[in-house]
């Protein structure tokens, strides 16, 4: 056990060298990490509970994304039954399907082979599943058309891959560094924002789905009739964000819709210096509006916010320049916030915030001063009772733990891990756990002495015996630690993986750096007695 | 320079005898962690009870706590619990989960922010949602129960299953008394608490496996020796080392209850409370005693290498043309 080839001893110190010196760029300036060559740019992420900033998961709601597909299924079978000339009465949506009476019994079979047009194979026409995301069944006259569950699912997943690219374009303009955008399971997305002094801000960003309609308001009826009685077919009553909300009767028809946008920019009203969003059509919109606003020159027309009205200005003439702006008392951030939300276009299906975790930065700051001095703290604490308690081979076990958790840093910059505080605590709580593997050892060898071996041969057998123990018990601790990272999330995961690779760093050292330094010390000394 | 040396060498303590005294103290102990648990119950932190947690700070002196008080109990949502926390000014507020789903949670925060005005600094806000809370109560009780199970396979493979059952009695043992403990001081359960547990759980296995290995290692020497003789010189002949790394792992703690800051106090204190309380006195007077009830004798041992070597010998009878 003590004879180590010099190949063997270089390989042990090499090793554990460089793993130690991978955790150097992590304690560079950024000027001097950048000037690295890019193989060794890899460093530690600090946890957002140490540098502050946001993590917030968000969840497309299944239930609005089969909503949005009944919707869009009631308008194209109203379509293909309209463009085949088929009758049909009472198309609606009922429940969790669409239903339609065909008026006459001939048309049914013609019907069914229109509106299965409608049903897509899963996973786009290169799918091969075979499977279709909606059912189409009939009886008697009516048909059904219900969106399958795998259909709905498919659309989910569709809708979160699309919401992240939206997401990404709102968060990039907000400037911050680093931000993380990932799918969590089918239906979340995580957003990590670091360094972020006003979360609210960026929800209202990530909160909204910015679907922006420019609608014709209905002036048949005042708003107040219309909530009363019964509103005219094909209008919705929408309120204002004002306080008290402000109600208007809104056609449903959309004239033009965000979708047709080119560019939005904040700016200020030349005469009033209001802060307004200034924005520009392509062509097709463009086209549109101009068609619409020369039909209802005098009537005033909505601006439509997710479903809240942003402001009604009156058509004093045609608009034909494919331009335009939009002006609601806004303050300066919020017209800024606007026009973001516009150029990164509409979410295909509102997003709700499920779980919200913000740290300050004074608070991540102390986090940080609170965890060094732990660690200092502790670590002093345990290596004053080891030489105590061992003398010089308490040293030895001191270096070997000091080399531990450089190597516990160096891996942690390698895999690009983020360090939390609980991962602080991890690396604590290694060291009084890295420090055991050395007690082991030591008890061992002292009483291999005690049962009357020579010094050399206890030490041989200490080393021999005590390995098997310390592979066991660390296995089962980092069982622990491996389910902990499989369970957890955030901090606790940041937790695990210090205490992880803390385990295998101490199993490691054990095996090799404290045996390489008794071994150099047993071959120089030629020691006589124990010494412990 | 004279070394430290806690445990003297020739400590012989009859641990086995002792257990007709630990045994009752540990299932006394466990029925008062149980009915703690039962009538008390775990004071669930946010991430399992869903709500919203917030941290503020008031500069200079401004805080007045009547004042925040009186503002949150005028906005009507529900339970509302105001701490004050540190001495600078630092006041910790909970609201209790809002009827009404997701997004009725998300506009605690803004009413939060819009009664207390301005000059506060936010230093933490915590939202979460009814849906994640519950997922994140059965990832914690899922990832429990693995862990147990996942380290219940590894010893059987390793160890006899006696050594197995054993270890998970003592563990169970360790779980139920940490959880009383947090019952009885109403700490925060949250997610971090999980992570205790667990690490609680890995290291008490790490001691007893250390103690364990040395039975197994002594069973196989000494086939002639008294069971308890020899469950009780494997203890003593670890006993140093359970000793000086338990005083290596209580510093190392220590540190990060003294100073390891807010954020992971209830974690260490658990720690504190289970490893070094807990997890070392169960490994020593209730995991290695419990061999005797489980049938690990010297004689059971003998008698099953007999049996081996003689199915050995006659395979190889077999075998042999």
């Amino acid at each position: 056990m003590l004879y180590f080839s010099k190949w063997k001893a270089f390989a042990i110190l090499a090793v554990s060298a460089i793993i130690c010196l991978m955790a150097v760029p992590s304690l560079l300036s950024q000027s001097a990490y950048d000037s690295l060559p890019s193989f060794l740019q890899r460093k530690i992420v600090l946890g957002l509970d140490l540098q502050g900033g946001s993590y917030i998961v968000l969840q497309v709601d299944a239930q609005s994304v089969r909503k949005i597909r009944l919707e869009q299924l009631r308008d194209d079978a109203r379509r293909v039954l309209r463009d085949a000339k088929i009758g049909y009465t009472g198309l609606a949506i009922q429940g969790e399907a669409v239903e339609v009476r065909i008026r006459e019994g001939q048309d049914v079979e013609a019907a069914l082979t229109q509106l299965r047009t409608l049903a897509l194979p899963i996973g786009g026409a290169m799918a091969t599943t075979g499977q279709l995301d909606t059912d189409v069944s009939r009886s008697g006259n009516t048909i059904e058309l219900a969106p399958t569950s795998a259909g709905v699912q498919s659309r989910t997943i569709q809708a979160v891959s699309q919401s992240i690219e939206i997401i990404r374009k709102r968060i990039d303009q907000l400037g911050t560094t680093e931000p993380s955008i990932q799918r969590q399971g089918a239906d979340r997305i995580q957003v990590q924002v670091p360094g972020l002094q006003d979360p609210s801000r960026l929800k209202a960003l990530l909160g909204q789905t910015a679907q922006l309609t420019f609608r014709l308001v209905d002036n048949t009826m005042s708003p107040q009739q219309a909530l009363q009685g019964r509103a005219p077919a094909g209008t919705d009553v929408l309120t204002s964000q004002d306080n008290p909300p402000v109600p208007y009767l809104i056609e449903q028809r959309v004239l033009v819709a965000g979708e047709d946008l080119t560019d939005a920019q904040p700016g200020f009203e030349p005469t009033t210096r209001e802060p307004v969003v200034t924005f520009r059509f392509n062509t097709n919109g463009a086209r549109r509006f101009a068609e619409a606003t020369q039909a209802n020159v005098g009537r005033p027309f909505a601006i439509i916010l997710d479903n809240h009205v942003i402001s009604a200005p009156v058509i004093r003439e045609p608009i034909l320049g494919g331009s335009g702006q939009i002006s609601g008392n806004f303050t300066v951030q919020e017209a800024n916030d606007l026009s973001i939300l516009l150029r990164a276009g509409a979410l295909p299906v509102p997003l709700q915030v499920v779980e919200e975790r913000t740290v300050g930065p004074g608070l991540g700051a102390d986090s940080i001063r609170a965890g060094l001095i732990a660690s200092i703290v502790g670590a002093t604490l345990v290596a004053l009772f080891m030489v105590a308690t061992y003398g010089l081979f308490g040293v030895i076990a001191n270096i070997a733990v000091a080399i531990n958790v450089g190597m516990i840093f160096g891996l942690l910059a390698m895999l690009g891990a983020t360090l939390s505080l609980p991962g602080i605590a991890g690396v604590v709580l290694t060291v009084g756990i890295a420090v055991d593997s050395n007690v082991l050892i030591y008890e061992r060898i002292r009483e291999e002495a005690r049962a009357g071996r020579s010094a050399i041969s206890a030490i041989d057998a200490g080393f021999s015996r005590a390995l098997s123990t310390i592979l066991d018990s660390n296995i089962t601790t980092f069982i622990a630690a491996a389910v902990l990272f499989y369970v957890g999330s955030g901090p606790v995961r940041g937790f695990a993986i210090t205490f992880g690779i803390g385990i295998m760093t101490t199993v490691f050292t054990a095996f090799t750096l404290t045996r390489l330094m008794v071994a150099l010390w047993v071959r120089w000394q030629r020691p006589q007695r124990v010494p412990i | 320079m004279r070394l430290l040396r806690i445990v003297p060498d020739d400590t012989n303590f009859d641990f086995i005898r002792f257990r007709r005294i630990s045994f009752p103290i540990s299932a006394l102990l466990s029925i008062v962690a149980l009915v703690a648990f039962f009538t008390m119950g775990l004071n669930f932190g946010i991430d399992f009870k869903g709500g919203t947690l917030l941290e503020v700070r008031y500069a200079n002196n401004t805080l007045n706590i009547a004042d925040v008080r009186s503002r949150l109990e005028s906005l009507d949502l529900g339970e509302v619990q105001i701490q004050e926390i540190g001495g600078e000014g630092e006041v910790l507020i909970r609201v209790a989960q809002q009827p009404g789903g997701e997004q009725a949670q998300q506009q605690v925060v803004s009413k939060v922010r819009a009664a207390l005005g301005e000059g506060v600094e936010y230093r933490r806000i915590e939202v979460v949602g009814p849906r994640v809370s519950q997922e994140l109560l059965s990832y914690g009780i899922v990832g429990l129960m693995m862990a147990v199970v996942c380290i219940l396979i590894y010893l059987w493979f390793r160890f006899e299953w006696q050594f197995a059952l054993g270890a998970s009695i003592a563990n169970f043992h360790d779980i139920v008394l940490t959880i009383g403990f947090m019952a009885i001081f109403q700490i925060d359960f949250d997610l971090t608490s999980v992570a205790a547990l667990l690490t609680i759980l890995g290291y008490s296995l790490n001691d007893t496996i250390v103690i364990y290995d040395r039975i197994r290692e002594m069973l196989r020497r000494y086939k002639k020796m008294p069971t308890d003789e020899l469950l009780n010189a494997s203890i003593n002949s670890t006993l140093s080392r359970s000793v000086i790394t338990h005083v290596t792992v209580t510093l190392a703690l220590l540190a990060l209850v003294l100073f390891g800051g807010r954020a992971i106090h209830s974690f260490s204190v658990t720690m504190m409370f289970g490893v070094v309380l807990v997890g070392t006195y169960t490994s020593i007077f209730i995991a290695s005693p419990l061999l005797i009830y489980l049938g690990v004798s010297t004689r059971a041992m003998a008698e099953k290498a007999e049996k081996e070597a003689k199915s050995a010998n006659s395979k190889a009878e077999r075998l042999a043309p």
